[in-house]
């Protein structure tokens, strides 16, 4: 751990002053080691004590109905299994699978694009990046609509208008699983190109120019210089999509509230299905550990792989 | 050569196309929320007989003001508090080489792998018990300590990696005391990372729907996303005032996004990456 590699000097230009670790004795410890005090109580508060209670509430029968718990084991998570959540899990996952890899091929070549000179980069940089700051629930609100049933829906009195046949788009459980991951693309592909346009700082110009020299395409320009100088933001990228994806909510909720008939039911809204209407807290809290541990996986292998680049880099 | 000139035109219809395409919502969110009551037109048709009485009508009937004004109280307060508190933590953990600061700091990095729903439950009996379910302050105790992972991770790697030492030690060589030290050296250089930590946190706050819905229940307090929650049940089917609800929730965030814009976007950028 103590001896760091070299990061090269190809690297973007915020992270040119990291050299080795450079901590050195110093007495600061000793005498401000309170000033932590505050930030370990709300966290112990808030995140560690009530995980842990969460954790050991998966292991028991508490509901609504059920105040004095029972220890089961792993029966919740056996429900779980032989339940519908097996299926709102690969849902989930595709879900998650589908958004990451739309969202980072629009968003990579986005990206490459308004890397150049561009007639409006900025404003166009401006647009498609703005739908990340708004709810996701407003989002959610505004596909509803769009995509909304026979009659109502702006694409259907369009397709009426046309004299086309109309489409019950959200009351179809393909469509609407479709639509949901649509929605999801609109509004994140702007952060996915932010982190690209990042990432293409970092790639020296002299190196294009001289690969075209030799008389690199670019295809072969971007395949062997731009990409694996890219890998960073692309395990960035594909692993925030994926996490973000397994813990998608506020969409479900707004656009298709899990229906038709449980058909776009994912992780979090069964979570809180479960809980808020079932009253089944033991069983919410065990699909909730199955989530967090899905998570974590996640987390730790883009740790490692990070790691991995940068030792290779 | 004709093919090259093929793909970038291609590339340029590529560019353009999807920004229209990510146009299109948002013209039809404003078109039909400009539209008067009782105006069928296909929706994709421009609104010919605009007015402003869809918004004014929103403002009076919907929990919208007020809303605006407790999600705007919940997001400054945590955010300064998790500013506050975070940087406070980082500053020992960052320089202190004792074990237990090192320790401290992978305790708090543990924190950014667990998921928030499994603490739901406990955590909800927790806020009963402390008397704070329904009031703003179960929700800001909550950000602050969610948040704690993050904001520190972000701080302490920051305060290693790009603040020298050497400024710290010519203070306390000037008699400056440690807290001295912290206050009036090290804060100032922390600058651009408490840019981005707002940034990133704030929206986040700001767009949270789901603990508001869950520990205000009930209250008659509302954030903005609880209070489109809210209308858009009371009026399920009058999209024209249901998008200018919309419109309206969105203004101040869309706002500050646009007069920071630079920031928000390298916030993002760096903060992701983090």
């Amino acid at each position: 751990m103590t001896t760091t590699l070299q990061t090269p000097d190809i690297v973007p230009v915020t992270q040119t002053r990291t050299h080795g670790p450079r901590r050195r004795r110093s007495s600061v410890g000793r005498t401000l080691w309170w000033f932590a005090l505050p930030a370990v109580a709300v966290y112990l508060l808030i995140v560690i004590i009530p995980t842990v209670q969460g954790g050991y509430m998966a292991l028991t029968n508490w509901s609504a109905f059920k105040l004095d718990a029972n220890f089961i084991g792993f029966g919740n998570f056996i429900t779980l299994f032989h339940g519908d959540s097996g299926a709102a899990a690969l849902r989930t996952l595709f879900i998650a699978v589908a958004t990451v890899l739309v969202q980072n091929a629009i968003g990579l070549l986005l990206a490459l694009m308004l890397n150049g000179r561009l007639r409006g980069r900025n404003v166009l940089r401006t647009i498609i990046f703005a739908p990340m700051v708004v709810s996701p629930l407003v989002v959610g609100y505004l596909f509803k609509y769009i995509f909304g049933p026979p009659g109502t829906g702006a694409i259907n009195v369009a397709l009426k208008s046309f004299g086309a046949q109309q489409i019950d788009f959200l009351g179809n459980p393909t469509s609407a699983l479709w639509i949901v991951i649509l929605v999801v693309v609109w509004q994140f592909t702007g952060s996915t190109m932010i982190i690209y346009l990042a990432g293409l700082q970092g790639v020296p110009p002299e190196l294009l120019e001289a690969a075209s020299l030799d008389g690199a395409g670019t295809w072969a320009k971007f395949r062997h210089i731009t990409l694996p100088l890219l890998a960073p933001a692309v395990t960035i990228n594909l692993m925030i999509g994926l996490i973000g994806g397994l813990k998608i909510f506020d969409q479900i909720f707004a656009i298709t509230g899990g229906g038709p008939a449980g058909s776009t039911e994912t992780i979090s809204t069964l979570i809180f299905k479960y809980f808020s209407q079932f009253g089944e807290y033991g069983l919410s809290a065990a699909l909730a550990v199955v989530l967090a541990i899905g998570v974590a996986i996640l987390s730790l292998v883009q740790f490692a792989v990070l790691r991995r680049q940068e030792r290779n880099a | 050569m004709n093919a090259l000139k093929a793909g970038r035109a291609g590339a340029y219809v590529f560019t353009y196309g999807s920004s229209l395409l990510f146009l299109i919502p948002v013209y039809l969110l404003v078109n039909l929320a400009i539209r008067p009551a009782g105006d069928f037109t296909p929706a994709f048709l421009p609104s010919i007989r605009a007015t402003g009485d869809n918004f004014a009508q929103v403002w009076a009937q919907s929990g919208l003001p007020s809303a605006i004004a407790t999600s705007m109280l919940i997001t400054t307060v945590s955010c300064l508090a998790i500013l506050i508190i975070s940087t406070m933590a980082a500053y020992p953990l960052a320089r202190s080489t004792a074990k237990l600061s090192t320790t401290t700091f992978y305790f708090f990095l543990i924190g950014l792998l667990l998921p928030a729903q499994v603490a739901l439950l406990p955590l909800y009996l927790t806020m009963r018990d402390l008397g704070l379910l329904g009031t703003p302050w179960a929700l800001i105790v909550l950000y602050v300590g969610g948040n704690m992972p993050f904001a520190i991770f972000l701080t302490t790697t920051f305060l290693r990696s790009s603040v020298p030492l050497e400024f710290e030690e010519a203070a306390r060589i000037d008699g400056c005391s440690d807290s001295q030290v912290f206050l009036h050296v090290v804060l100032p250089l922390l600058r651009p990372v408490l840019g981005t930590l707002i940034i990133l946190v704030g929206v986040g706050i700001w767009n949270d729907f789901f603990s508001p819905l869950l520990y205000l229940a009930g209250s008659g307090i509302t954030t903005i996303p609880v209070a489109i929650y809210q209308f858009v049940g009371a009026y399920s089917t009058n999209w024209s005032l249901i998008f200018a609800a919309l419109i309206i929730s969105m203004v101040p965030v869309l706002t500050i996004y646009l007069v920071f814009q630079r920031y928000v976007i390298q916030g993002f950028a760096g903060g992701l990456k983090g």
